[in-house]
């Protein structure tokens, strides 16, 4: 009898741990407004660099309005499947960073707050926010899925040693001059160029400007994808040829796909490189803000500007709030916090990137010249990644198309016309 | 209390101990399993995930064309899958054989055995991402150590090859793989060696069998029951190998070296197809259930003709 008494405890208990295993993740229902979680990415040199920089100001925010947050600083190499999880299972984060480039992407899923206008009175209006960001927050005509919390723009960084040896007087404005200084800079075991050959998103965000220099779009009106076109192709061609034939980037550079060329640039192995907010990350490999210089990414010709003279893409984070939270309320508030006018100050300041919010931007801390390129080329040359469901196997099928033709480049393969529409065919057949 | 009654107690007390183990099992296992069937049939796209109960029925349209081979997606799961078998077959039976050879060795004693069989373990002892990610690195063509030795130390190739993209992806996964098990294989025929008697060696030896002969007709025999199993489970764990492949070239694998449970992956978490990769997982499983069905029958059944 007891033994049986025992069994059935034992059933109960398992029971009961197991169930009690598929209800986690998330905090306790009844006293929960007094808490948030927040999912941030990676903006630092480091995960534990963002936890500091963040934790005085989640205090700060504790102090404000009584509501503790529970931050946790996600890798990007996991940051988009962590948020398919909770999309599936509905237990997530209230709050969380999102690469605007997903925003259509997670959009479509419906697991994000559609900003309408009653949410953004709470954050002061849509007002103040910076068009061009706003412009990377989801489909055209409906509802932005997210709100822009920190902007970044493509640039080139140059040695400014490399360049005075080399007797380049000025920073190259345009393709035919970058390919020119980056022959006379590649000597002697250095190269004039980096790059991330297999770097997917990178891969994607250096083609998709020079698709726009071709007059290209890899999505017509519609949606759907259009990765063939002749300037499409051009534009794939041009930039694995900086490889290829002009032999600026060192063949080496086709597996890059941790930053290494950013190493290799702090190091003085290349002299040149197009990256996007590069400035804080240089400084942690150790570069004095002196020896490099910026200037907007090159054009075919003339100056930055709109349509064939876009230079950069809208990069950036944005911030937002997953619709299953269960403190809407405090939700809302931490958004106002992060996007209000301190906050966009401190935080921008730190990570070297630029507020979308338009007050913010006006500090003349991001007036130096470095960050001056940057915020210029927001306002005036850079264009929105596609805003389209599919835009993340986008990402996926034509950066993978990219990384390939760069391992042909470096192993010694002509790259040809044929060859790039073939595989930029076959990254479209990939396409839903 | 009757007698029958206590009986019937008694008879049905095991079975209430399973209980716990049992439903553990079905929550675990099966049901995840079964959910993964059913999602295949369904169109489980980025649109659908959040509300899976929305997303419509596809019927067998994921599997049609996951074998459509005038398709893309179709002819590159094929790809995949002959790529995994050649892959398989080639780290299992090097595993093997490395296994077995150094068991072979290490079964007599001399000093310092147990410090070598310590060392030998170590590759299955490393948590396999550190392994994996030192081997990415040591693989990198302008500073990785495997092409400072080729290149730079012993002159070996004119130009430092590639080993993470292109062709040398191959070999490379094959060798990563081998090294991460085969000190399992050591392990169970280590093991089953200190099975044999040694008595069967020395009446050998009297009768002037060499050392060839003693391991063909006394070793590998003996190892027959051990090798059945081993063999398959080293070909089941090498062929849905998912760290290896992924730690090693990212999302995007080298088609050389896109193994298919990276393949289905890609299919499924990349692009936010989850009724497609779940139809291509099924797929597998089929495959890996007559592989498996198919192999015990042969081996089982050569077992009892030679008895």
């Amino acid at each position: 009898m007891n033994g049986l008494r025992a069994a059935t405890a034992i059933t109960l208990l398992t029971a009961l741990t197991a169930t009690g295993c598929g209800g986690g993740g998330q905090a306790g229902g009844a006293e929960a407004p007094k808490t948030l979680t927040y999912w941030a990415s990676n903006q630092g040199p480091s995960i534990e660099a963002d936890k500091e920089i963040l934790a005085p100001e989640l205090k700060k925010f504790e102090q404000q309005t009584g509501i503790k947050v529970e931050l946790e600083v996600v890798p990007w190499s996991d940051l988009l499947n962590r948020i398919l999880a909770a999309t599936t299972s509905g237990q997530g984060p209230d709050v969380l960073n999102i690469g605007n480039t997903w925003s259509a992407s997670l959009q479509a899923t419906g697991a994000l707050m559609p900003w309408d206008a009653a949410a953004f009175g709470k954050i002061g209006g849509r007002d103040r926010f910076v068009e061009s960001a706003l412009g990377s927050t989801g489909a055209a005509g409906s509802d932005p899925a997210a709100v822009p919390l920190y902007s970044m723009a493509y640039a080139l960084y140059y040695h400014k040693k490399a360049f005075a040896d080399a007797g380049i007087e000025r920073p190259p404005a345009t393709w035919d001059e970058l390919v020119a200084a980056g022959k006379k800079l590649s000597t002697g075991g250095k190269w004039g160029l980096g790059a991330e050959g297999s770097n997917l998103s990178n891969n994607i965000h250096q083609v998709f400007v020079l698709a726009k220099q071709h007059g290209a779009d890899f999505f017509d009106a519609t949606g759907k994808a259009d990765f063939t076109s002749d300037g499409a192709v051009a534009a794939v061609k041009q930039y694995v040829d900086l490889m290829a034939t002009d032999k600026i980037i060192a063949p080496g550079n086709a597996e890059y796909d941790k930053n290494q060329s950013l190493q290799d640039f702090a190091k003085g192995d290349t002299a040149m490189i197009l990256w996007q907010t590069a400035a804080a990350t240089l400084e942690s490999h150790g570069m004095s803000p002196d020896n490099f210089g910026v200037a907007p990414v090159p054009v075919a010709s003339g100056t930055p500007g709109t349509g064939r003279n876009v230079n950069s893409m809208v990069a950036g984070i944005n911030l937002a709030v997953f619709k299953n939270t269960d403190n809407l309320d405090g939700a809302l508030k931490f958004v106002n916090f992060m996007t209000g006018d301190e906050e966009q100050k401190i935080l921008n300041k730190t990570y070297g990137s630029i507020p979308p919010v338009k007050a913010a931007q006006q500090d003349e801390a991001f007036g130096t010249p470095a960050l001056s390129v940057l915020r210029e080329t927001l306002a005036t040359s850079a264009a929105a990644l596609p805003q389209v469901p599919a835009e993340s196997q986008f990402e996926t099928a034509v950066g993978t198309a990219v990384k390939e033709l760069f391992a042909d480049a470096a192993s010694g393969r002509a790259i040809t016309t044929e060859l790039v529409r073939e595989r930029l065919t076959k990254a479209q057949q990939q396409m839903p | 209390m009757s007698r029958a009654a206590v009986t019937r107690r008694r008879a049905s007390l095991p079975y209430l101990l399973l209980l716990p183990a049992v439903l553990l099992e079905l929550l675990v296992h099966l049901v995840p399993m079964l959910i993964g069937i059913v999602m295949s049939f369904k169109e489980l796209t980025q649109f659908y995930i959040r509300d899976w109960g929305a997303a419509p029925w596809r019927g067998l349209e994921n599997y049609r064309v996951s074998v459509d081979l005038d398709a893309p997606v179709g002819r590159d799961l094929l790809n995949s899958f002959f790529v995994t078998c050649a892959f398989s077959v080639l780290a299992v039976a090097l595993c093997w054989l490395i296994g077995t050879t150094a068991a072979i060795f290490m079964q007599d004693a001399f000093r310092g055995r147990g410090l070598l069989r310590a060392v030998f373990l170590t590759p299955y002892a490393l948590p396999v991402y550190a392994a994996v990610i030192t081997w990415a690195f040591m693989f990198q063509r302008d500073n990785g150590m495997v092409n400072h030795v080729l290149h730079d130390q012993l002159g070996l190739v004119d130009e430092p090859p590639f080993w993470l993209l292109g062709g040398n992806s191959f070999p490379a996964l094959v060798v990563v793989a081998v090294w991460k098990t085969w000190p399992f294989a050591f392990l169970m025929i280590m093991a089953a060696l200190q099975n044999i008697p040694g008595e069967l060696y020395e009446a050998a030896s009297i009768d002037g069998a060499g050392v060839w002969q003693r391991i063909r007709k006394i070793t590998m025999p003996s190892l027959r029951p051990i090798n059945q199993v081993l063999v398959l489970v080293l070909f089941l764990w090498t062929f849905n190998d998912f760290n290896t492949p992924y730690l090693l070239f990212g999302e995007a694998a080298p088609e050389r070296a896109n193994l298919i449970s990276v393949h289905i992956y890609q299919s499924s978490f990349v692009t936010w197809n989850f009724g497609a990769g779940s139809a291509m997982s099924v797929l597998l499983l089929l495959f890996l259930l007559v592989v498996t069905a198919v192999y015990l029958l042969a081996t089982s059944r050569g077992r009892k003709s030679r008895a």
